[in-house]
């Protein structure tokens, strides 16, 4: 297919490519490049440091954890807000946002209050929900509860009745029409949210620090040791830390990219 | 006779269980949501107006803000000029890498907020790549205002190109090729043709961007170096006063930010509200 340059051609190609290039790929770019220069060992010395691997795997099983604290309540709020009109229901879907509007600073600085001993919520709780796991998991869940709801919404409401009728009509009960006829056409957008979830919550920063009391080897995630060697000048540490991450979000993005290649659907949240 | 089953309220489930679901869900959402958003507001106001208000004028708290809105005034800025020439490049285009383009308009997504600021450390902190030559010429970009707004516009750079990507290629070219051969030039056919279409998605794109970019804490936190009064934005400078137990003064800034996100919330409901309206009236 031949290029068909229309007017203006040039200025927005400018504009795009040169924009693209200085402010995404020079970043990365020089964090490439930085860790390829790093010290021979570099990565096995990161990853042998148990401090590094505690922290690496808490991340990823709290955001994980997080991730699928969404999937279930994600799941139920886009189902209730498409499929059941209720009076409100402009108001919840617009607020079902609020994580994604609200800073994250903010978000974790209310929750610490809220969840914790004197809060409104915490002194109701047996147990301690803030400076500890429970605090991470829950401030992990709310930054990023958006991404099933929006993922799932869309497709939800364009899932074409009459299959759901035709199902009742042969007989299927309620239950194994969910499960059988429902439930495979909404897999794909239930994976990529969760997946986004995932990825959201991995590299989460702002809101963790104010929940999570940053023990090491307790409540310490990822990022948080990355601006930890950053202010002891470990430049190879963070850099070699921050690939890992990198790398991790990076394939949890591409599963999403191939997910919709595959089955279509809404691209972006 | 066979009688064919269907369910007496037709197609769904139970009257009781829509209900018990509803009620779920929105109880959920109160809980989750709501609680945390009020208890901003109750905690701000928890020692009184005095302090609430002298909390909001402090100096370096009016510092904070007015290096907030710069940054925030910069992405948007950044962000929205990028975003129209991408969208209409990308979208009006087959270049070849197309995809691959299109792919790099969700890095910063990918990149965890305290990567991004690492990032712009390496380029430009005194051990970076032009760390040696900004310091010759006297330039401070890293712990200083320029980097601030250099990480907070990486952050938010692709908001406005995404939400009008889809835009122009719904669009489609007919008319814009119908106003030039109607005699308009490439301007006017853009001030007159393109953009009016695109309205709805710019604004959108310009709200998720600023209210984003407003309340960007982890790429900021790692270059702005934490000086009091100099380079602190809103959200570090609650981190700040909140490690110093000022509980009162860190939930007064916080409900200030919270009043952006809720408004930039009911603006957001409202550009999409607009939106639909004109593409049903189309």
């Amino acid at each position: 297919m031949t290029l068909v340059r229309r007017p203006g051609f040039a200025l927005s190609a400018g504009i795009t490519l040169l924009g693209g290039t200085l402010m995404i790929l020079l970043p990365l770019a020089a964090l490439a490049l930085k860790a390829g220069h790093a010290r021979a060992g570099t990565f096995a010395a990161l990853l042998g440091d148990p401090r590094v691997r505690t922290a690496c795997l808490f991340s990823l099983g709290a955001a994980l954890a997080a991730a699928l604290f969404n999937l279930l309540w994600g799941t139920l709020l886009a189902w209730v807000l498409v499929r059941y009109p209720f009076p409100g229901r402009r108001l919840a879907d617009a607020l079902v946002d609020l994580p994604f509007a609200l800073p994250t600073a903010v978000a974790g600085l209310t929750l610490a209050s809220l969840y914790g001993p004197k809060g409104w919520i915490g002194r109701l709780l047996p147990f301690p929900a803030v400076y500890n796991q429970l605090g991470v998991v829950l401030a992990l869940s709310f930054v990023s509860l958006p991404f099933v709801v929006r993922s799932l919404q869309p497709v939800l409401e364009e899932l074409p009745r009459d299959l759901e009728e035709a199902a009742a009509c042969l007989g299927a009960s309620r239950w194994a029409t969910l499960r059988r006829v429902v439930l495979p056409q909404l897999l794909p957008a239930l994976l990529s949210g969760f997946a986004l979830s995932f990825a959201r919550a991995v590299g989460e920063y702002g809101s963790v620090v104010f929940i999570s009391g940053n023990l090491p080897f307790k409540t310490e995630i990822a990022p948080l040791l990355i601006v930890v060697k950053l202010e002891q000048y470990d430049y190879d540490g963070a850099v070699a830390l921050a690939v890992v991450m990198l790398a991790v979000s990076l394939l949890v993005l591409l599963g999403v990219h191939l997910l919709h290649r595959r089955f279509g659907g809404a691209r972006h949240v | 006779m066979s009688e064919i089953p269907l369910p007496a309220e037709g197609v769904g489930e139970p009257r009781w269980l829509r209900w018990t679901l509803t009620a779920v869900a929105v109880a959920f959402l109160l809980v989750f949501l709501v609680l945390p958003l009020a208890n901003i507001f109750h905690a701000a106001l928890s020692e009184g107006w005095r302090v609430f208000l002298a909390s909001l004028r402090d100096e370096e708290a009016a510092q904070a803000i007015r290096l907030s809105l710069l940054s925030t005034g910069a992405a948007v800025l950044l962000s929205g000029v990028f975003g129209l020439a991408a969208a209409w490049f990308l979208g009006r285009h087959r270049i070849p890498g197309h995809g691959l383009w299109v792919a790099v308009l969700d890095l910063p997504f990918a990149i965890s907020p305290v990567v991004a600021g690492l990032m712009f450390v390496l380029l430009f902190g005194l051990d970076g790549w032009f760390g040696p030559w900004l310091d010759r010429h006297n330039t401070q970009i890293i712990f200083a205002k320029p980097g601030i707004v250099l990480a907070t516009a990486f952050v938010t750079f692709p908001f406005v190109a995404r939400e009008l990507l889809p835009l122009v290629e719904a669009l489609g070219p007919e008319a814009e090729e119908a106003a030039r051969l109607l005699g308009a030039s490439p301007w006017q056919t853009f001030w007159r043709v393109t953009l009016p279409a695109l309205k709805w998605g710019l604004l959108y794109g310009v709200i998720l961007c600023a209210s984003r970019a407003m309340g960007e804490f982890g790429a900021v936190s790692v270059v702005s170096g934490h000086i009091r009064g100099e380079t602190m934005t809103l959200p570090l400078h609650i981190e700040a006063v909140y490690n110093e137990y000022q509980f009162g003064a860190a939930f007064a800034c916080a409900s200030l930010l919270s009043l952006v996100a809720l408004v930039s919330l009911a603006l957001k409901s409202f550009v999409a509200w607009r939106a639909r309206r004109d593409r049903e009236a189309a």
